[in-house]
């Protein structure tokens, strides 16, 4: 019993990172309809970013927001600078694009940081009073943040005109420009929006899974699976997914296949998900009346 | 606007339209389908390629982006009525108004909307999507209305509906029309109902104005309400 809810509240706190990830893709995908490949990789980025602040000596949570306000020009940047001109462009290039900077930022962080392993600090102290043996300080934090990076989000878009403004983007661009709403801007907020979320998903995983370039890459097929197990479309149901993964990849990493499986679970899961009910679990069918 | 050519691609669709609206007034566009009716709108809105010279309040608006054009004034209900389907009625009616500084005055116009037409205000917090089409083109107009417009900008209101409902949805237009003096550039293909409501009409044919004119001076004229308004 012990281990298993050990195992369960390690599964909700991977949950809780892979959510948010799925979270930055879905708020892509839906302005977009892009699955932002190199979503991981960028996460990984801003992870390197807070960890050379904090090498340096720089309070962990200062180095914490000035890595999200950088991820959040970084993926302005990359919207205005990469993802605008190809707006017209066929899927495919805009794939290999996104692919590119999969590559890039993965060979940039190797130059600029080395290939070895680090350690990333978490910066939820591990206090006597919650000492026990089913949860560490930071699998809560991580839940903590994951929540309120959620309701954080679900706030801004459900009570703000300009969270409205991004919704209306997302649904119809044109009408967006009639009613006067600068549609290019709210993309490039939109992406960089989900890069600062990628960069709080980076900085949350790193301690349990460590620093090095390729740390993102097994997080973000889970990612990709969660978002596609709550539907592609649906915020919600990336952040349901993100929790249903974590769990299910600890409880039967732990109980049924072992350990070097675990990735295989989420990739049977997308393409089942995938063959079985594309829109996923909350995932709409949008209504439409003619 | 002043001998206006808009383009898709590589195809030509207006070449040098002359059209005018006078403050307060309504303009209606007639003409076949295909005549470029809609492509004429969506030129003044900046949604497709043009060229030519478009005077808006004093102000040249034709090399502005269509979020300009809107913030200048002019709104515009598109073909297909463009509402944001999967947001509920009061959502986009916020949006409608979204440019505007004066968030009380927003409220107070979104109060007058449910007035004009009740059954939105029924209707406040469902999917847009989910409305019949005369619904949808009520939401539309309003939506539209709400940037508080000095032009309102009709492309074929009438397109889809019910004879009852678009009688309905005209008689509400005039009635906004003269209240508030607002200018009205509408397209229809329904002649006779936009002769009606209009005090200057043309006609398009193949993307050039072939005749222009009063409404009395257009039914009058044999050839043209053959040719052109059908009957």
């Amino acid at each position: 019993m012990e281990t298993f809810l050990h195992q369960l509240f390690a599964g909700l706190a991977t949950g809780g990172v892979y959510a948010s990830l799925a979270l930055a893709l879905v708020m892509i995908y839906q302005a977009t309809h892009l699955v932002n490949f190199a979503q991981g990789e960028l996460a990984m980025f801003s992870t390197y970013t807070a960890w050379a602040m904090v090498s340096a000596g720089v309070p962990y949570w200062i180095a914490f927001v000035a890595t999200l306000a950088l991820s959040f020009a970084a993926g302005a940047a990359i919207e205005r600078l990469v993802i605008r001109p190809m707006a017209n462009a066929p899927i495919l290039s805009v794939v290999i694009v996104f692919i590119a900077l999969l590559l890039i930022f993965n060979s940039m962080a190797g130059f600029l940081f080395g290939t070895d392993m680090q350690s990333f600090p978490s910066p939820f102290p591990e206090l006597e009073a919650i000492q026990n043996p089913y949860f560490s300080a930071h699998e809560i934090g991580v839940l903590v943040v994951t929540l309120a990076v959620v309701f954080g989000l679900y706030s801004f878009f459900r009570f703000t005109s300009l969270g409205l403004a991004l919704r209306a983007v997302a649904v119809n661009p044109q009408s967006a420009r009639l009613v006067g709403i600068r549609v290019g801007s709210m993309l490039a907020l939109g992406w960089g929006l989900s890069a600062a979320i990628g960069a709080i998903a980076g900085m949350m995983v790193a301690p349990i899974v460590f620093l090095d370039p390729n740390m993102m890459v097994g997080v973000q097929v889970y990612a990709f699976a969660a978002a596609l197990v709550g539907g592609i479309d649906s915020p919600l149901g990336a952040v349901l997914g993100g929790f249903l993964v974590g769990v299910l990849e600890n409880l039967l990493g732990a109980y049924v296949i072992g350990t070097e499986l675990k990735l295989t679970v989420a990739l049977a899961l997308i393409v089942v998900v995938l063959i079985v009910k594309p829109s996923g679990l909350l995932g709409k069918t949008a209504v439409t009346r003619v | 606007m002043r001998n206006l050519r808009a383009s898709y691609g590589q195809g030509h669709v207006l070449h040098g339209v002359d059209v005018d609206v006078a403050l307060g007034g309504v303009t209606a566009v007639l003409g076949a389908n295909g005549a470029g009716k809609t492509t004429f709108l969506r030129a003044v809105c900046g949604l497709v390629k043009r060229e030519g010279e478009i005077h808006f309040a004093g102000e040249r608006i034709d090399q502005l982006t269509t979020e300009d054009i809107a913030r200048a004034g002019i709104a515009h209900v598109p073909d297909g009525r463009g509402t944001f389907g999967s947001l509920t009625v009061e959502e986009n009616l916020r949006l409608g108004g979204y440019v505007r500084r004066d968030k009380a005055a927003v409220q107070r116009d979104m109060a007058r909307m449910y007035e004009y037409f009740p059954r939105l205000q029924e209707r406040r917090e469902q999917q847009a999507g989910t409305l019949s089409g005369g619904e949808q083109q009520m939401l539309a107009i309003s939506r539209a209305l709400m940037l508080a417009p000095k032009l309102l900008v009709l492309d074929e209101p009438s397109f889809g509906l019910a004879p009852l409902i678009t009688q309905e949805i005209f008689r509400i237009m005039r009635a906004i029309n003269a209240e508030q003096r607002l200018s009205v550039l509408i397209v229809e293909q329904n002649a006779t109902l936009a002769l009606a409501f209009a005090d200057h009409a043309c006609v398009l044919e193949t993307g050039r104005v072939v005749a222009t004119g009063t409404p009395e001076f257009l039914r009058d004229d044999e050839t043209i309400r053959r040719a052109y308004l059908g009957y």
